[in-house]
């Protein structure tokens, strides 16, 4: 008998929290799958955040730290200067890394951390129930915008991996989608791409993943995907925004 | 631990105490610049890569506590140093460490305060660091040492501490100690003895399961299980690791409380006094979590008043009256803002005090 698929070795056998039609489960399988791929689990360190993703730490089969909200790069950067060999990467959403951790996101990436990022865009701050996020589309409707995200008042979205691509510590930056079976596979080159640059130490290392919040959204999973299609692909598009590695840097657009 | 009396040095207190971290093990500093804490930094930058230590200067405190949360979680002896402001500003990542139940040392070097303050020596945080340095339910313990030599001693022991019972320790000195100058000598510290840690978050290497560093527990009843282990460790901690110096206290008939720089005034004053034919002693806290009670409660047999000197509105003498449980009078005199309580002014009050003992 020839197996074509199993579940990922990395992650432990057990039903996850997350809501119906969320898009987490995908991005975890993906992360687990990079690490079995590298056959790293035994060396690799985690750190999850606070948010959706908080009980990631019971999820992955590698180490794991649960860390303050926002701190999760600075506690990556206590482990990899601790552990230079090993691998470590934080699991953040997009209040967790581009609000209250905002500072420490930027400072790992311009210091170069050897640490791997997986940001997981949803638009919202979903564990709480639905508040603004930082990434919040200008006009989308949140619990605490319930008005639609009015820029002249509560501000412009910030573009994460733009911003980190500005930085001579970044390494690797990409923004994919988990929202089609195509952009599920690009979504696994860039984090086993992001991996590889860790290995490779050539600096701090970013995947943006566009993702859902069928809940929060207050979207059917199927009209979910589709938003994300019509109205965060637009505004975040995708692509890979530096790689060192490659000749020049390459540019979206 | 022995005292290389042949290899003294001269040296300021807070370098000492960087040079006393590195002697103990200590390989990672993560801190952010602040008088005046300040020279611990620029001695570990010096140093850090000579002895192929990690340095890094990060973007905040709060950034830097963090970063020791991860090089604790990753099993290495860490640390880092401040001043009130910045130490304020630990107090999220303190409160994870106590809940992770992670090992590691802090530095504060008191300046006045509240709000920015000033920069010159205060005892003002001791509330802070006994109490209430952050949310939740949780201890630290707390040394106060209050000579070069001390620091270097009490730091070497905190790091031990910390490894043996898992938890986050404090040196709280002040600007005055920390800027100050004292032969010292560096005992020789034994690194065979640091315990394994195998709850370490450093890679299982399909050797072991999976290892959590976490301070969450969602489940009330379990949480509340977590944390009277904590404190039945507590209690461990208290009965095993106070500490504390008698000076004149035999016959005493005031009992003087001070700890830090302000026991080294404290001390003159009772010489002073003693001169005068006026029986004071000092009872000098070296931990000031866990608090010195039963020497306190001793004291309180022969003696006929306490007064607690301190460089604050007055924080320590609330545990002085609970050790003795109000059964003697407890006076307080104390400077604050950076002013420091000379030893006349000391001795004025205990004079003042002998006057109204029969």
């Amino acid at each position: 008998m020839t197996v074509v698929y199993e579940k990922p070795q990395a992650l432990n056998d057990m039903v996850m929290h997350y809501c119906p039609g969320c898009t987490h489960g995908i991005i975890h399988k993906l992360v687990a799958e990079v690490i079995d791929e590298m056959d790293i689990e035994g060396e690799t360190i985690g750190i999850a955040p606070v948010g959706c993703a908080v009980m990631a730490y019971e999820y992955f089969k590698c180490d794991m730290i649960e860390s303050p909200h926002g701190r999760a790069p600075a506690l990556a950067t206590g482990v990899k200067r601790s552990l230079p060999e090993n691998f470590v990467f934080t699991y953040q959403g997009d209040g967790d890394l581009a609000a209250i951790g905002a500072a420490e996101i930027v400072h790992a990436a311009t210091r170069g951390e050897k640490i791997t990022v997986i940001f997981v865009n949803n638009a919202i701050y979903g564990m709480t129930g639905g508040q603004m996020a930082p990434t919040t589309l200008p006009g989308q409707i949140t619990q605490t915008s319930p008005y639609g995200r009015n820029v002249e008042t509560e501000g412009f979205p910030i573009h994460v991996c733009e911003m980190l691509s500005t930085l001579d510590g970044t390494a690797y930056a990409e923004r994919v989608a988990v929202n089609s079976i195509p952009n599920i596979r690009k979504a696994k080159k860039a984090i086993r791409r992001a991996f590889e640059a860790q290995k490779n130490k050539e600096g701090f290392s970013i995947v943006e993943i566009l993702s859902t919040c069928p809940t929060n959204w207050g979207l059917s999973p199927v009209d979910a995907l589709g938003w994300l299609e019509e109205n965060m692909i637009p505004y975040y598009p995708l692509g890979v925004y530096k790689d060192k590695s490659a000749e020049g840097n390459q540019e979206v657009k | 631990m022995t005292e290389k009396q042949a290899e003294r040095v001269l040296m300021k207190g807070n370098e000492a105490m960087a040079e006393a971290a590195i002697q103990a093990g200590c390989r990672h500093f993560f801190g952010y610049p602040i008088t005046p804490s300040t020279e611990i930094a620029a001695y570990m930058s010096k140093r850090m890569p000579k002895v192929g230590g990690t340095y890094l200067q990060a973007e905040s405190e709060v950034a830097a506590i963090n970063m020791v949360l991860g090089a604790a979680a990753a099993g290495v002896r860490v640390m880092t140093g401040s001043s009130s402001p910045g130490i304020s500003l630990k107090s999220e990542g303190v409160s994870y460490l106590a809940g992770c139940d992670l090992p590691c040392v802090i530095i504060n070097v008191q300046r006045g305060g509240p709000g920015l303050g000033g920069i010159q020596p205060s005892q003002a945080d001791y509330w802070q660091a006994t109490k209430a340095w952050g949310h939740g339910d949780f201890q630290i313990l707390v040394y106060a040492p209050s000579t070069v030599q001390e620091m270097v001693n009490l730091m070497m022991e905190a790091f031990d501490k910390a490894d043996e019972y898992r938890i986050p320790a404090l040196m709280l000195v002040d600007g005055l100690l920390g800027q100050m100058m004292e032969p010292i000598a560096f005992p020789e510290k034994d690194l065979s003895t640091i315990p394994a840690k195998p709850w370490a978050t450093n890679g299982h290497k399909h050797k072991r399961e999976h290892n959590i560093v976490n301070s969450l527990c969602l489940k009330p009843d379990e949480l509340e299980q977590q944390v009277i282990a904590r404190f039945a460790r507590y209690d461990i901690i208290k009965a095993k690791e106070a500490q504390a110096e008698e000076y004149l206290v035999d016959d005493a008939d005031i009992v003087l409380v001070a700890f830090g720089a302000t026991a080294r005034t404290t001390r003159s004053a009772i010489d002073m006094a003693r001169e005068k034919d006026i029986k004071a002693g000092m009872i000098r806290p070296i931990t000031l979590w866990p608090f010195p009670e039963k020497v306190i409660q001793k004291a309180a047999n022969t003696a006929q008043c306490f007064l607690s000197v301190e460089m604050s509105m007055g924080q320590m003498i609330d545990d002085i009256k609970l050790a003795i449980n109000c059964t003697k009078p407890v006076h307080f005199y104390g400077r604050t803002g950076g002013m420091v309580p000379m030893p006349v002014d000391i001795l004025g009050k205990i004079e003042e005090l002998a006057r109204g003992l029969k």
